[in-house]
C-alpha cells in the first residue's frame, strides 16, 4: 500500500517536472527578449548554485569564493571564443573542465581546512580574484581592466528565433542536463557519502568513504558546474571584466543556496530566481538596498528558515499529506 | 638604501593598522571560536561614525572617543542579539550569520554615507626634523597602536574583570561555576574587539580614504596577520599583523608590483593553514576521537 503511494506520488513528481520544463521552454515566447535575457542569467546562476549546493550543502565544505569559479569559467569561455574563434556551445565543457582542474586542485589543501578556516580561505580567493584577473603579465589573454567583449551567438539552422531566445533554450537545455546529472550523483551511494562525510566525518571513513578523494572531487565537480554557469552566463552578457567578479559575487552566490534551500535541488532555482530578480526590483529604493535585503533575508533565513525556501515548500507539502488521509477517515 | 627604510617604516605602520584588528580577531575568536567576517565592516561603520561627528563639527578627538564608546556598545549589542543565539549553531550558520552582519553594515553605510569616496582627517601633521623616512601620520599610527595594545595588555593583565575575561573565554563552565557571568564576558569582548576595530579603522582611513569597501584588504591582511601568529594568541596575532604589513610592503614594491598585494595575503593566508594551521606561536589543536 505504502509503495504504492510513494509509485504514485513519484509519477505525479515527475508530471508536474515536465509540465515544468515545457512551460519553460515556452516562456520566452511569451515575454521580451530583455526578459528573456534575464531568465537566461538565471538559468545559469542556478547551475552556479546546484554547483555550490553540491560542496556547501551536500558536502559540508563551505564556500565563500566561488565568484573565482564562475569568473574561471566566464574568462575560458571568452577567450577561447574572442581569440580562437572556438563556437559558443564548444568553450562550455572545456570551461567546465579547467573549472574542474581548479577546483581540484583548490580543493586539495582545502582537505586540511575545516570549517571557519575553509570559510576564510575561499574568502580570501573571492576578495583577490578580481585583483588576479587585472594581473598585467596575463593582459594578453584576458584585456586586463577592459576585459573581452564577445558576440551573441544567432540561431542555427536558419531557425526562426532572436539570439536572446536561442540562447535562453540552449542555457535550458544545458541546464536540464546539469540537474539530471546532479540528481542522479546525488540520489545514490556518492551523494550518500557526501552527506555521511558532512554530518560524521570520522564516522564515514571508518565505514569506507575515501574522505579525500570525495571532498577534493566534490570541490572541483562544484567548480565544474559553476565555471559552466560562468561560461552561460559570459555568453548571455556578451562581456567579462575583473570588476564583475568581486567578493560580492561570491557573497550572492551564498545568498542563493541559503535562500533557495541548502542540500536541495530545486533549491538552486528558487535561490537563482531570487538572486536575479530581487535586486532588480529592490535597486529602484536605492542602490544599496539590493544587499541590505539580501543580508536581512540571510539572517532571516538563519534563525527562521535553516532549510530555505525548498525546505519551506517540502514541509509544507508533507504537513498537506499527513492532513489529507485523517480527512477521509 | 632610504627608499628602502621608507618602505620598511610605512610596512610597520601599515603593520600597526593589521595588527589591532588581528587583536580584534583573536579576542573574538578566542572567546567564542568564531571568525568574525564582518570586523571589518564594523570598523568601516565605526569609521563614518567619526566622519559624521566631525563633519558636525566635534574636536578630533572628542569624535575619536565618542566612535571608541559608541562601537563598543554596538558591539555589545551585535553580540547579543545576532551571536548568543549561534552560540551552538553549526559552523555554517554562524558563517553566513556573519556574512549576512557584514552585507548589512556594508550596505547601510553605502546607504546612509553614499558611496562616493571621503577623505577623513588625520589628528598627526606637521613635520618631524630630521626624519625623512615617515610621514607624522604613520608615526602617530604606530604611537596609537602601541598605546591600544598597551592599555588592553594591562586590562588583561591586571585587573580582575580582565581575568574574568579570561577565564571565561578558556573555560566556560568552569568560570561560570566560579560566578562569573560569562555571556556577559562575552559580550564585553564583542565591544573591546569593536572598539579597538574602530580605532584601526580611524587609523587607516587617512591612508586608503573612506569608502564602504575599505576595509576588505585590511580585513584580508589582518586573516593573514592573525593566522600567520596564532589565531589562539594575541601576541602572535599582533606580531604576525606586523610582520605582514611589512612584507606586503616589500613585497610589493621589490617582487611583484602593488597590483598582486592582495594576492599576497591569499598565499599568505592559504600557506600557513595548509603547512602550519596553528601559526607560529599559537597552540597545536589536539581533537580526541
Amino acid at each position: 500500500m505504502a509503495t504504492d503511494t510513494f509509485a504514485a506520488v513519484g509519477s505525479l513528481r515527475w508530471i508536474g517536472i515536465a509540465i515544468l520544463v515545457v512551460a519553460l521552454a515556452l516562456l520566452p515566447f511569451a515575454i521580451s527578449d530583455y526578459h528573456t535575457f534575464q531568465f537566461t542569467q538565471a538559468i545559469s546562476y542556478a547551475i552556479v548554485l546546484l554547483g555550490l549546493n553540491i560542496l556547501t550543502g551536500y558536502n559540508g565544505q563551505i564556500s565563500l569564493g566561488h565568484g573565482a569559479f564562475y569568473a574561471v569559467g566566464a574568462y575560458t569561455a571568452a577567450i577561447l571564443m574572442d581569440r580562437f574563434g572556438v563556437p559558443y556551445w564548444a568553450t562550455l565543457p572545456i570551461a567546465g573542465l579547467v573549472c574542474f582542474g581548479f577546483g581540484f586542485l583548490f580543493g586539495l589543501p582545502a582537505l586540511r581546512l575545516q570549517g571557519h578556516y575553509l570559510a576564510l580561505a575561499t574568502f580570501a580567493l573571492a576578495v583577490a580574484t578580481p585583483q588576479l584577473l587585472k594581473y598585467k603579465k596575463i593582459e594578453g589573454w584576458t584585456g586586463g581592466v577592459q576585459g573581452i567583449v564577445i558576440i551573441k551567438p544567432d540561431a542555427p539552422f536558419g531557425l526562426p528565433l532572436s539570439q536572446d531566445r536561442w540562447l535562453y533554450l540552449f542555457t535550458l537545455a544545458v541546464a536540464l542536463v546539469m540537474f539530471l546529472l546532479a540528481w542522479n550523483i546525488l540520489r545514490g551511494r556518492v551523494g550518500r557519502a557526501l552527506i555521511a562525510l558532512r554530518d560524521q566525518p570520522i564516522a564515514a571513513e571508518a565505514m569506507g568513504v575515501h574522505g579525500a578523494f570525495f571532498k577534493s572531487t566534490a570541490f572541483g565537480v562544484s567548480a565544474l558546474y559553476t565555471g559552466v554557469g560562468g561560461a552561460l552566463g559570459a555568453i548571455a552578457v556578451q562581456f567579462v571584466a575583473p570588476d564583475s567578479f568581486t567578493t560580492f559575487l561570491s557573497i550572492s552566490f551564498v545568498v542563493g543556496i541559503v535562500v533557495g534551500g541548502l542540500a536541495s535541488i530545486s533549491g538552486a532555482i528558487w535561490g537563482a530566481l531570487f538572486i536575479q530578480f530581487v535586486p532588480n526590483v529592490a535597486d529602484q529604493i536605492s542602490k544599496a538596498a539590493p544587499w541590505a535585503i539580501y543580508g536581512a533575508v540571510l539572517l532571516l533565513c538563519m534563525y527562521s528558515m535553516p532549510l530555505g525556501v525548498a525546505g519551506l515548500l517540502r514541509s509544507t507539502v508533507r504537513r498537506l499529506r499527513v492532513r489529507r488521509p485523517r480527512s477521509v477517515t | 638604501m632610504d627608499a628602502f627604510l621608507h618602505q620598511l617604516f610605512s610596512g610597520v605602520a601599515t603593520g600597526g593598522i593589521y595588527a589591532s584588528v588581528a587583536l580584534a580577531l583573536v579576542m573574538i575568536y578566542q572567546a567564542t571560536h568564531h571568525i568574525n567576517f564582518a570586523q571589518g565592516e564594523m570598523a568601516m561603520f565605526s569609521t563614518y561614525l567619526a566622519w559624521t561627528l566631525i563633519a558636525a563639527g566635534a574636536p578630533y578627538w572628542i569624535a575619536f572617543v565618542l566612535t571608541v564608546g559608541i562601537s563598543f556598545v554596538l558591539g555589545v549589542v551585535i553580540e547579543r542579539v545576532l551571536i548568543r543565539p549561534m552560540a551552538h549553531a553549526p559552523v555554517l550558520s554562524v558563517v553566513i550569520v556573519f556574512i549576512g552582519l557584514l552585507v548589512i553594515l556594508n550596505s547601510l553605510a553605502g546607504w546612509i554615507f553614499s558611496y562616493t569616496i571621503k577623505s577623513f582627517p588625520s589628528p598627526f601633521d606637521g613635520v618631524i626634523p630630521g626624519n625623512a623616512f615617515m610621514s607624522p601620520h604613520e608615526l602617530g599610527i604606530i604611537g596609537v597602536t602601541l598605546v591600544v595594545l598597551a592599555l588592553l595588555y594591562g586590562f588583561f593583565r591586571f585587573t580582575s574583570l580582565g581575568l574574568a575575561m579570561r577565564a571565561a573565554a578558556l573555560n566556560p563552565v568552569s568560570s561560570r561555576l566560579a560566578g562569573i557571568r560569562v555571556g556577559r564576558m562575552l559580550g564585553l569582548g564583542w565591544g573591546l574587539a569593536a572598539a579597538v576595530g574602530a580605532v584601526a579603522g580611524m587609523m587607516v582611513a587617512p591612508v586608503i580614504y573612506l569608502d564602504p569597501n575599505m576595509m576588505a584588504g585590511v580585513l584580508l591582511y589582518a586573516f593573514a596577520g592573525a593566522l600567520l601568529g596564532g589565531i589562539d594568541n594575541p601576541i602572535g596575532a599582533v606580531i604576525g599583523g606586523f610582520v605582514v604589513g611589512v612584507v606586503e610592503n616589500l613585497v610589493g614594491t621589490y617582487l611583484i608590483g602593488t597590483e598582486l598585494k592582495l594576492t599576497v595575503a591569499l598565499v599568505l593566508i592559504i600557506g600557513v593553514l595548509v603547512f602550519r594551521p596553528a601559526g607560529l606561536m599559537g597552540k597545536v589543536v589536539v581533537i580526541r576521537v
